[in-house]
């Protein structure tokens, strides 16, 4: 995010500090994160402690302090799927994406992550690309997901 | 506006008190002597009702019910009862999972054994570092230092107190959290002449008094009290001790 950028949010907010919310949710639709030199200009700008912005940003899941791609990959890890094969499946994906969870691919194009179960043990195990659910994965089938197969995706199982 | 305090009266335990309008019932009852157990309390700063200590019972226009004294303010009326079965009950739950939390902790484990609270039947947090998450520590650098150093992080199970980012640069390390902390778990060490306050990784200079030489505190509090208050630059060239004895 260029100053140019932060500014013109900032801007048409009229440097609110009761629009925190919308800001952040601005910052965060272009660039995807919060950035923290955006976030210490936007302390300053706004004689807003950096504090109170950190507290939002870490509060609302909508926000993310690290970069984002622009997909989101998660790989349940939770009892059930754990005994299934959720191992192998996060390996597949770590050696294909050359990321650790949590972490972001340097196109930008995928993040993944991990999650505690989602209450859905009966589709064990269980992948989640963009919000959509996919139930009994298996290596091949989480690569092909990635690589657009609709087939595959589709099939919720 | 007119800024003369109402006094009102009511009952704590059978008793008369009175009070200010709109004061909160905690303080009160305090002044009063009733011992009410509360963490996350401090006069100094304001209530929060985290920890749900304070819980007391109110009968309000015939109406009874179970509330947290230290943000309840107090009206005409009121009838307060400190220390019902119900209370009883609902402390030693609390005080139950606040040992669970705390294990540590001094001032809890007393309060729990003067509750009547030997162990606790939750599962005991392994390595607990003592945060109650009261956030007493995060409104005093808030309201009283001013400093802005610290705030709740995340929320849910990951929730914790922090500087942002991790990063204590607002911090001034003048102790003040260190003080308020209920569990002890906020650590301050001083060596040669740098103060750590270590639960925040902070670790800064202090500065030496001009007369005895004994740092006596960190040089970045005092230039940022010297900054916010217009002080003379030359304001903290002494220490505490030597400053009074120059002063005869
Ligand atoms: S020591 Fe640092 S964190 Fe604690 S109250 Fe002072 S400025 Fe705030
Ligand atoms: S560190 Fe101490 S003062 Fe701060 S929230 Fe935790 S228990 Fe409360
Ligand atoms: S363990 Fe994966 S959905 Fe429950
Ligand atoms: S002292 Fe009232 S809730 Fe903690």
């Amino acid at each position: 995010m260029t100053g140019a950028q932060l500014e013109n949010i900032l801007k048409k907010h009229d440097y609110q500090k009761s629009s925190l919310l919308a800001i952040l949710q601005d910052v965060q639709a272009l660039d995807n994160y919060l950035p923290r030199k955006t976030l210490e200009a936007m302390s300053q700008r706004l004689q807003v402690p950096l504090t109170q912005i950190y507290y939002l940003a870490t509060f609302y899941r909508a926000f993310s302090l690290t970069p984002r791609g622009d997909h989101l990959v998660t790989v349940c890890t939770g009892t059930a799927c754990h005994v299934k094969g959720a191992a192998t499946i996060l390996n597949t994906l770590e050696r294909e994406l050359a990321v650790q969870p949590g972490e972001t691919t340097s196109d930008k194009k995928y993040t993944l992550e991990t999650v505690n179960c989602l209450g859905s043990c009966a589709l064990a195990p269980l992948v989640v690309l963009d919000g959509h659910y996919h139930g009994r994965m298996v290596g091949t089938k989480v690569l092909s997901l990635l690589k657009g197969d609709k087939k595959d995706a589709s099939k919720k199982s | 506006m007119s800024h003369k305090k109402e006094l009102i009266k009511f009952q704590i335990d059978g008793l008369t008190v009175e009070a200010e309008k709109g004061q909160m019932l905690l303080p009160a009852a305090l002044e009063y002597g009733f011992e009410i157990p509360h963490l996350c309390y401090h006069e100094a700063v304001s209530p929060y009702g985290a920890c749900r200590l304070c819980l007391v019972e109110v009968t309000k226009r015939g109406r009874t019910m179970m509330t947290t004294s230290c943000n309840y303010p107090v009206d005409a009326g009121l009838d307060v009862a400190t220390n019902t079965e119900n209370v009883q009950r609902a402390r030693q739950m609390i005080l139950e999972l606040l040992l669970a939390r705390a294990p540590h902790s001094e001032k809890i484990r007393a309060m729990a054994r003067d509750a009547g609270v030997e162990e606790t039947r939750f599962r005991v947090i392994e390595d607990a570092d003592d945060c109650i998450l009261c956030g007493l520590c995060e409104r005093v650098c808030r309201e009283v230092v001013g400093a802005n150093a610290l705030t709740f992080v995340n929320r849910g199970d990951r929730r914790e107190v922090a500087p942002p980012f991790g990063d204590p640069i607002a911090c001034i390390a003048c102790g003040a959290c260190v003080y308020v902390c209920p569990t002890d778990c906020i650590k301050m060490k001083e060596e040669g002449d740098e103060r750590t306050i270590v639960r925040w990784k902070r670790t800064l200079k202090m500065q030496p008094c001009q007369s005895c030489g004994k740092p006596f505190a960190p040089v970045f509090q005092l230039n940022w009290i010297i900054e916010r208050a217009q002080l003379p630059k030359d304001f903290y060239a002494l220490c505490p001790v030597c400053r009074k004895t120059k002063k005869g």
